[in-house]
Formats: structure tokens, C-alpha cells, sequence
């Protein structure tokens, strides 16, 4: 019992690391493919290729003054990013991240907890995370922060019912809501996309608008909110918005590939399985996941530095008149075809 | 005791605490973010009685209900202190007065009542996603359609208000 908790607790620090490792590097993977992309040099000073510059960035953040303002309301405006942070840590806890590890007669899974609603933990988590913005917003006493807070919310409410609808037809084809057998289901057949191929677009969509990445990047849009919800926000609290929406970012890729991509599933698995060690097929999988979640954010990336940004009422428009009726048609969609096949 | 138990009395305090410190905080916004303790508190409630579908359907619906409950705090309360209006001492008697009562009542009609459990109740998985689906679907099929087309004509009534005038 005990080995067990500490084996837990281990793996916690290690998915903490690894989310916090992600997102340091992704800051500087972003000014790489933002260069890339614009025919730029990009970060290159600090380090061979520029590879400390995360560190020299985060060294910044910590040495920079600490401002709050004198009309804000102090513990909200504190308790802004530490939420925005906390909700963005913790939806890692129910991703499988590969196989199981055994260890003498001990299997230890490479998953902090299977519990069986897993998407919907995942869904109650992100449904949280817009707090962390709205209250840090609100909490500025500032015109340009409310603004900002206020898109966000409103947007994160309005995108949360597409996914949730996406995510009923996914549930409607596998008959389970733990992300553990979601990923099992997709071992050696064929993956959730193949049958779920406008859930899944509907739920990168949404995935893009909850992390509030461009093209939904309304909620810090420069040119006319100055820096949207965390402008007043200077050092480390700054940092800690910037990095929770890095995390979000690889937490939902990692989603999207449990999800609708096989997961930590590899290509011919069962006849590895057969020529390889237990362990070592787990360590295969869990890196052959790993560089799908790296695509993943790469694809976020390509996103955002590809297309422009939208205007408010073509945001709300999306989400309310196109993205909800296409889930809801999904859905019946998803129930006649299941019905046609003899699935029920 | 139990670890259940302690987590049990510190759960409830904290519902307590954060629902009283919710009415009497003069802030509407310290309120509405005091409501959201109070909800965690009570999905922890749901999740000791191995409740979790309920514990995370909870959080959900009512993070996203609060949300919007907080824009509206912002967009349509004045919170300018100056301007809002003082209150006269009799409606402030008559509410205390009427609360009590309702409290009497409600003391009156609980007491008599008997702790019957629901026949599926008594099952301790009751709780968990399959069984609650299936105990919704069939053996109370229709208050659950039933309510669900309460939603929907709550819906179609928000949809007519909001809409504009038609000429």
C-alpha cells in the first residue's frame, strides 16, 4: 500500500515537471515556428540555438518588480493566476500517458488515476479554468482587463457546449467515459477519428477557444484591449497566465490524442507485444505519445501563426449558429448510423 | 473517527461558513465567488457518497451557471456604493420575520417525515454513471422527460424575452 502511494505521489511530480518542462519549451518552440513561418531568425542568443531562453525568460519574470495595483481588490487579483495555474495542472492527472510498468509483481500504470468519468473530471476542470481569468479581470479594476475578462468568459462558455456535445457522440461509439478504456478501444483497430471525423474537428475548434489561442485570441487582443485581462499584471503572476495557457495547451493536445488520435497506442502493437519486453513497449508508447502531443502543440502553433484573428460577433457566430447544430447533427448522425449497424 | 468522518465535518463546515459569509458579505461579487466554495464543498459531499458522475455533473453545471450568474453581477448590479439605495427598517423586520416562519414550517414538515429511502437508494453504487442511467431511463422515466421539457420551455421563454420586436 504504501509503495504504492509513494509510487503515485512520484508520478505526480513527474507529470507536474514534465507539464512545467512542456510549457517553458513551448514558449521558445512558438518564437522558432513564429520565425520559421515569417522568414525569421527567432531566438537565438542565449545558449546554442537559443535553447535558454525559456530560463533566461523565467529568470526575467522572477526579477521583475512586483506591482499591484493600489484600487485592485489584493487576494483576488492574487488568486487570479494561482487558479488559472491550478486548473491548468490538473487535468493531467487522468490522461493515460502509456501502458503499464511491471516491476517484480507490481504493475504500476503510467496514469495518475483512472476514474471512471475521466472526460468529464477533464470537462469540469476546464469549465473552472475561466475563473482564473475572470476573477484576476475583475479584480484589476481595470476597463481594458474587465473587457478582456468578459470575452473570455463569454467565449469559454459558448464553445464549452460544442465540445460537450462533441464529446456525447465520442461517448455514444465507446460506451465508456474513462479515458483509460477510450484508449484501450483504439489499440490495434482503428482510432476514434476514423469514426468520429466532425466531433473530432468540432473539438479541436472548441480546444482552440477554450485555451483562448488565436484564432481565439479575443480575450488579449492588443489592438483593442491593450493585453486583454492580465494587463495589469507585471512579474511572476504575468508568467503564471502566460504559462497556464502553454500547459492548457499541451494538457487539451494530449486530450486530443487520447481522445480521437489512439493514444499511446502504437502501430502494430499486438506483434511487438510479442518480440518485446512489457517495459519496454510501455516506454515506446509513452514516447511515441509524447511526440504526438508535440505535434499537437506544433499544430497549435501552425494555427496561430497561419490564420488572422476573429472579429467578436463572427466568434459568437461560429459557436452558436455553425459549431452547435453541426455537434447536435453529429450526434444524431452518430445514433442512426449505430442504429443502421446493429450497435445498440 | 475516520478519515471519512473528518473529511466529512470539515466539508460541511466549509459549506456552512462560505453559504453564511455568501448572504452577509456586502459585496455581490465576494458572494457569488463564496457560492462557488459552497458548490465544491457539497460535490465533496457527493463524491463520500460515491457519487461521482453527481460530484463532477455538480461542478459543471454550476461553475458554468455561476459564471454567468458573476456577468451578470458585473453587467447589471450598480456596485457604486454611493448610489445604491438605502433600505427602510420595516421591510428588513418583515423578512426576518417571514424567514423564521418559513424555517418553522420547514422544521414542522420535516420532522414528522420518515428517513425512506428510494428502493434503488439503498444500493451504495447508486451513484456511479451506468446505474444512475439506468434507474433514470426506466424506473423514472417520466418525471425526467418530464422536467427536461420544463428546461425546454424555460428555454423557449429566455429565447422570446431576448428576441426583438417583431413589427
Amino acid at each position: 500500500m504504501e509503495i504504492f502511494i509513494v509510487y503515485k505521489i512520484i508520478l505526480v511530480l513527474v507529470v507536474f515537471a514534465i507539464s512545467l518542462g512542456v510549457a517553458a519549451y513551448s514558449t521558445y518552440a512558438e518564437r522558432k515556428v513564429a520565425a520559421f513561418m515569417q522568414d525569421r531568425v527567432g531566438p537565438d542568443r542565449a545558449g546554442p540555438f537559443g535553447l535558454l531562453q525559456p530560463l533566461a525568460d523565467g529568470l526575467k519574470m522572477f526579477m521583475k518588480e512586483e506591482i499591484i495595483p493600489s484600487v485592485s481588490n489584493k487576494y483576488l487579483f492574487i488568486l487570479g493566476p494561482s487558479l488559472a495555474m491550478l486548473t491548468a495542472l490538473m487535468t493531467g492527472v487522468v490522461i493515460p500517458w502509456g501502458g503499464d510498468i511491471t516491476i517484480g509483481n507490481t504493475t504500476f500504470p503510467l496514469q495518475i488515476t483512472d476514474i471512471n468519468i475521466g472526460i468529464l473530471y477533464i470537462f469540469g476542470v476546464v469549465s473552472f479554468g475561466v475563473y482564473g481569468i475572470m476573477i484576476g479581470g475583475w479584480a484589476s479594476n481595470n476597463k481594458y482587463s474587465l473587457l478582456g475578462a468578459l470575452r473570455a468568459s463569454s467565449q469559454m462558455i459558448s464553445y464549452e457546449i460544442a465540445m460537450g456535445l462533441a464529446i456525447v457522440a465520442l461517448v455514444m461509439t465507446t460506451g465508456t467515459l474513462s479515458l483509460k478504456e477510450i484508449v484501450a478501444q483504439q489499440g490495434g483497430t482503428w482510432v476514434n477519428f476514423v469514426y468520429q471525423p466532425l466531433g473530432c474537428l468540432i473539438f479541436i475548434i472548441c480546444a482552440f477557444a477554450e485555451t483562448n489561442r488565436a484564432p481565439f485570441d479575443l480575450p488579449e487582443c492588443e489592438t483593442e484591449l491593450v493585453g486583454g485581462y492580465h494587463t495589469e499584471y507585471s512579474s511572476m503572476k504575468l508568467g503564471f497566465y502566460l504559462f497556464a495557457e502553454y500547459i492548457n495547451m499541451f494538457i487539451s493536445s494530449a486530450v486530443i490524442m487520447t481522445l480521437y488520435f489512439g493514444g499511446y497506442n502504437l502501430p502494430f502493437q499486438d506483434f511487438l507485444a510479442q518480440h518485446l519486453n512489457g517495459n519496454v513497449l510501455s516506454l515506446f508508447q509513452f514516447l511515441f505519445f509524447f511526440g504526438k502531443v508535440l505535434f499537437g502543440i506544433f499544430f497549435f502553433m501552425w494555427i496561430r501563426w497561419t490564420i488572422p484573428r476573429f472579429r467578436y460577433d463572427q466568434l459568437m457566430n461560429l459557436g452558436w449558429k455553425i459549431l452547435i447544430p453541426l455537434a447536435i447533427f453529429n450526434i444524431l448522425a452518430t445514433g442512426v448510423m449505430m442504429f443502421a449497424l446493429g450497435k445498440v | 473517527m475516520y478519515l471519512s468522518q473528518y473529511i466529512f465535518f470539515f466539508l460541511s463546515g466549509l459549506a456552512i461558513a462560505s453559504a453564511l459569509l455568501m448572504i452577509l458579505d456586502k459585496n455581490p461579487v465576494h458572494s457569488v465567488l463564496y457560492l462557488v466554495v459552497t458548490f465544491f464543498a457539497i460535490a465533496g459531499h457527493y463524491l463520500l457518497l460515491n457519487a461521482q458522475f453527481l460530484a463532477v455533473v455538480h461542478i459543471i453545471v454550476y461553475a458554468g451557471a455561476i459564471m454567468v450568474l458573476f456577468l451578470y453581477v458585473i453587467m447589471m448590479l450598480n456596485l457604486n456604493k454611493e448610489i445604491e439605495p438605502h433600505k427602510q427598517q420595516l421591510p428588513k423586520v418583515a423578512a426576518v420575520v417571514s424567514a423564521c416562519l418559513l424555517m418553522l414550517c420547514l422544521i414542522a414538515a420535516l420532522k414528522s417525515a420518515e428517513v425512506n429511502m428510494l428502493p434503488a437508494a439503498r444500493n451504495s453504487n447508486i451513484g456511479l454513471m451506468d446505474n444512475l442511467g439506468k434507474t433514470l431511463f426506466k424506473e423514472y422515466m417520466l418525471p425526467f422527460e418530464v422536467s427536461s421539457i420544463l428546461f425546454l420551455s424555460a428555454m423557449v421563454g429566455a429565447v422570446f424575452l431576448s428576441k426583438k420586436e417583431i413589427h
